[in-house]
């Protein structure tokens, strides 16, 4: 066999929330790959008991994410090409967040936080009320849509040095997300969100470390979003005791 | 951990100190031109109100800002929480407040106590 | 299970952690001395010659280093948090620790 035609040595983490360790794989080696391809194909030829997510194949829906070679990456859109090591590569859970089984981590703490930073979307306005207009180049709208294209891949939360400190931390995802409706016409409820940013777990934890906007899949900017909540609740801070 | 109290803190006493530290340096480079003796410091630092409100204010802000950073330190390397963690930056910031304020007196105070 | 992290700005956090925890635990010696000046001159004095060794100028170096670098690390922080200033945030990170270089140098040269 030539170096083009060798299998992958792919190590992959096996276990649950107990604990478990890397198993070693050989997977054949194609031009074109990406690294859910080489997890489809040891779940569909080697190992059926394997166990791991992924939807759409196509970077739309966040769920396939995963550490590669010690890197949160969205493995549907990773070529094995990009991230191979002299042949070898290891695919674990995604860090920070419970794992399930195998490559499968749970997500409940994830989106619970988002739930907890004010994530979930409460209308300024009724069905009976007219529409209102939203000017795409208005400031505040442009903040909003800088942000909106989160697919909440975790990716974020598992590169944050600062989750992995601090349990209580809501996370880049969640924060910006926040941000997103801070900004935004049609929601209600700013004090709301700034409370919910403003406690214990809140966007005042992050260090600005930045690891979420290098890691980002969708070239978003959560560090900048989380700085921008700092910036309106320092506001609202003198606001309050003026 | 750092909620938003704790962060108006940490930042303000953070701008307070940014004068007062280049201030600080700035004395600094000045002062050692020639070497320092005790009698040197003194001279130019005893019995001034000028000084005593500069590093008055500097130790009350470093006591603070100090005692917050270490607390967001030992946090999230050690994982320390609740009343420990409480009382562990307030054992700091009295401590570093303590010391600060004994060297302030030392220095800055009229002839001496 | 890390990931890599080699990244100009989660470098600039380490930099200003480690530079805080040094100054914090520095502060205290620090202090301490000082209070001799009062009480102990003579101790002060000995002190003060002792740190007349080179191996001792450049630990001060090395102090006033970390604390300038501190100080324009946290102004590049403020800056980031309170004015919107996202963009050029790894050049800022650099020119925080060109500043702090420039300003122990000045330091080291009235020493030496």
């Amino acid at each position: 066999m030539d170096a083009d035609t060798a299998p992958l040595e792919v190590s992959v983490w096996r276990g649950d929330a107990e604990g478990g360790s890397f198993q070693q794989f050989e997977v054949p080696a194609l031009e074109n790959q990406t690294i859910l391809d080489v997890v489809s194909w040891i779940q569909q030829y080697a190992d059926a008991t394997l166990t791991y997510r992924f939807a759409c194949r196509v970077g739309m829906c966040g769920s396939c994410a995963m550490m590669v070679n010690g890197q949160p990456r969205w493995t549907c859109r990773t070529h094995v090409k990009k991230v191979l090591r002299d042949r070898h590569v290891e695919i674990a859970p995604l860090r920070n967040l419970p794992v399930i089984k195998d490559l499968a981590a749970d997500m409940d703490p994830f989106f619970d936080k988002w739930i907890a930073a004010g994530g979930a979307h409460r209308p300024s306005a009724s069905r009976d009320d007219p529409i209102p207009g939203i000017d795409p180049a208005d400031g505040a709208r442009v903040e909003a849509s800088a942000g909106i294209e989160c697919i909440n891949c975790s990716i974020c939360y598992a590169a944050c040095d600062t989750v992995a400190g601090n349990p209580d931390y809501l996370g880049p995802a969640a924060l910006q997300r926040a941000w997103t409706l801070l900004k935004d016409a049609k929601h209600e409820g700013r004090s709301a969100i700034l409370d919910a940013v403003s406690g214990t777990g809140g966007c005042h934890n992050c260090h600005s470390m930045g690891s979420c906007t290098v890691f980002c899949p969708n070239d978003l900017d959560p560090m900048s979003a989380i700085a921008g909540l700092k910036r309106e609740t320092t506001r609202s801070f003198f606001g309050r005791r003026k | 951990m750092l909620d938003l109290r704790l962060y108006m803190l940490q930042r303000l006493s953070a701008l307070i100190m940014v004068p007062l530290t280049l201030g600080h340096i700035a004395v600094m480079i000045y002062a050692v031109q020639g070497g320092l003796t005790a009698e040197e410091i003194l001279g130019r630092t005893q019995g001034s109100l000028f000084w005593f409100l500069f590093y008055g204010s500097f130790v009350l802000a470093v006591s603070l800002h100090a005692a917050i950073g270490l607390r967001v330190i030992v946090y999230e390397t050690f994982g320390l929480r609740g009343t420990t963690l409480v009382g562990l930056t307030w054992s700091i910031g009295l401590l570093l407040l303590g010391l600060g304020t004994q060297a302030l007196v030392a220095v800055t105070w009229p002839g001496g106590v | 299970m890390r990931p890599a992290r080699a990244h100009p700005l989660w470098l600039a956090f380490v930099l200003h952690r480690v530079s805080g925890l040094a100054l914090a635990l520095f502060l205290p010696l620090h202090f301490w001395v000082l209070s001799w000046a009062l009480t102990q001159p003579q101790k002060l004095n000995q002190f003060l010659s002792f740190a007349e060794q080179p191996i001792v100028k450049i630990a001060e170096f090395g102090l006033i280093f970390l604390l300038a670098v501190h100080v324009f690390g946290g102004l590049r922080l403020m800056a980031m948090e309170w004015l919107p200033w996202s963009a050029p945030q790894k050049t800022l990170a650099a020119g925080a620790i060109g500043v702090a270089v420039l300003i122990s140098g000045t330091f080291f040269l009235q020493v030496v």
